[in-house]
């Protein structure tokens, strides 16, 4: 077990590599309600929400998702965040923000500070929100048998719900009576999978259930520390480390999530700015010889002079070789690139490769 | 060889000590199957060269794994007379026999006022209980 962010996690169940594997070729279920969730209704909380985070969010369709950032005023970024629009059982719009553990108590003092009672109940555009993440517990089910696995839970077609895509279902348990749920196609491994966010009263009897069902399909209870090498694998950023409010989106290569010429949001001026200047250094992904793992803090070198700094790395279950990621000055951030890193005072050489390191195997031109 | 016989250093290396032909004191070198559990799926091990100088309570190798990388610490200060190579390339004979043909290295020892600082088993096993 690992503490982190006033949650007590377990790293693995079995063993990080054996859930890593269960989860690229089969199914693995990963209990993390330690993320933030906040819950936004009301007539103005579409246009709230636009001018909060660096994405467009007003034309949000049912049941999409978008992944966002919330910057600083200099553009740093405060957290990235997962924004998704739904509606309840009486047709209702409202808003899931899906925040880092590490950042929701963060994020919603920043809300309270943009969202002042005057804000929140102008006529017309009054906007009710509420942190719900000690309410609704959430679950990652992820890995190529998912479907299979989660189909007989909820009442809409998995099958054609697409990536990005999410809805408020009926959860089909004994344990859930009459309770919702909300089901969605995202998740933090670069596989296929979905996201499961239930009331916490019927979350252990679900997970007990799911547990079951997927003996069949070879289901591993997965912990966090597979939930970082797949995430790494995937070539997706964590906060903490490749992200953090000293890093601005252009950097970290997350120029698609901002959008500079919609709603006025924290940060989006000195967005433009950033824009027009060159980068120095920008979020590259990196393959090393032998066994040893560049972490966090590990120099980057080239002619023994520091170029850079990993941010997160691991040994990859998938590709059996050391990985990481990190900051590089950026006329060295092409692909092919030759230089050397630190690893704890003998230098190891890696070599500059795209992102994604993995890519799951695509089928019959399903997203 | 049988983990309730053997010392235990607070960094989780076992030691089984034993006289050589000439009288010295030879120190046996392991990770406790506590550590390796904690540290599950070894990637990456690195033993000293034969004849290195070693001193009590420093590193003279590492062990990585996915999650974390570890130094193994001598116990004793004294002079490295084997080490285990054939387990560099067979690592996962570190985790399935850890007292055994997981051992990593032996150690001539010069001073052995290191082993002192050493628990026996029940220590140990307390100190990992609350680890835990």
């Amino acid at each position: 077990m690992v503490a982190y962010a006033g949650w007590n996690m377990p790293t693995h169940y079995t063993s990080i590599t054996e859930e890593h594997n269960a989860i690229r070729n089969a199914v693995g279920i990963t209990d993390i309600s330690h993320m933030g969730r906040l819950r936004f209704e009301g007539p103005g909380a579409s246009v709230f929400l636009a001018e909060t985070l660096t994405r467009r969010v007003a034309d949000l369709a049912l049941g999409q998702i978008r992944y966002s950032l919330v910057t600083n005023d200099q553009g740093g970024i405060l957290d990235d965040v997962l924004v998704g629009r739904y509606h309840n059982a009486y047709g209702q719009p409202y808003y899931v923000l899906v925040v880092n553990a590490g950042n929701r108590a963060k994020i919603v003092r920043w809300i309270d500070q943009h969202l002042p009672p005057e804000r929140a109940n102008r006529h017309g555009e009054e906007i009710i929100w509420d942190d719900v993440s000690c309410l609704w517990s959430m679950f990652a089910i992820q890995g190529p048998r998912s479907v299979e696995l989660l189909q007989p839970l909820v009442d809409v077609d998995l099958n054609v719900m697409r990536y990005y895509r999410g809805a408020q279902v009926r959860i089909l348990h004994p344990a859930a009576q009459r309770q919702g749920g909300i089901i969605s196609r995202t998740g933090y491994t670069g596989e296929d999978g979905f996201e499961l966010v239930l009331g916490v009263d019927i979350a252990r009897a679900v997970w007990e259930t799911l547990y079951d069902l997927g003996q069949p399909f070879g289901i591993v209870p997965t912990g966090i520390g597979c939930r970082d090498t797949l995430r790494l694998e995937a070539g997706m950023p964590l906060y903490g480390h490749e992200l953090t409010e000293q890093i601005n989106p252009y950097q970290a290569d997350l120029a698609f999530a901002c959008h500079l010429s919609g709603y006025d949001f924290p940060g989006r001026d000195a967005l433009r700015e950033i824009k027009k200047q060159s980068l120095k250094a920008m979020r590259v992904g990196l393959e090393l010889d032998g066994r040893r793992v560049a972490r966090e803090g590990a120099a980057i070198l080239l002619d023994g002079n520091k170029v850079g700094e990993v941010t997160s790395g691991t040994f990859s279950p998938t590709l059996q070789k050391p990985i990481a990621m990190g900051y590089l000055r950026t006329d060295l951030a092409e692909p092919g690139t030759n230089l050397m890193v630190d690893i704890r005072g003998r230098q190891q050489s890696a070599v500059v490769v795209p992102l994604p390191f993995y890519r799951r195997p695509t089928k019959g031109g399903k997203k | 060889m049988n983990p309730e016989e053997l010392l235990y250093a607070k960094t989780h290396e076992w030691v089984h000590v034993a006289a050589d032909d000439a009288g010295s004191k030879i120190v046996t070198v392991g990770l406790s199957s506590f550590a390796l559990e904690a540290l599950t799926d070894l990637v990456f091990l690195d033993l000293p060269d034969v004849g290195r100088e070693v001193r009590a309570a420093e590193p003279f190798g590492e062990v990585e794994s996915v999650k974390a990388v570890s130094d193994l610490y001598s116990p004793v200060n004294g002079e490295i007379v084997d080490v285990n190579q054939k387990l560099v390339d067979n690592l996962e004979n570190l985790p399935k026999d850890p007292y055994g043909i997981g051992w990593l290295a032996k150690i001539k020892v010069t001073d052995e006022s290191g082993l002192a600082n050493l628990m026996d088993y029940p220590t140990y096993k307390k100190q990992c209980e609350e680890e835990a």
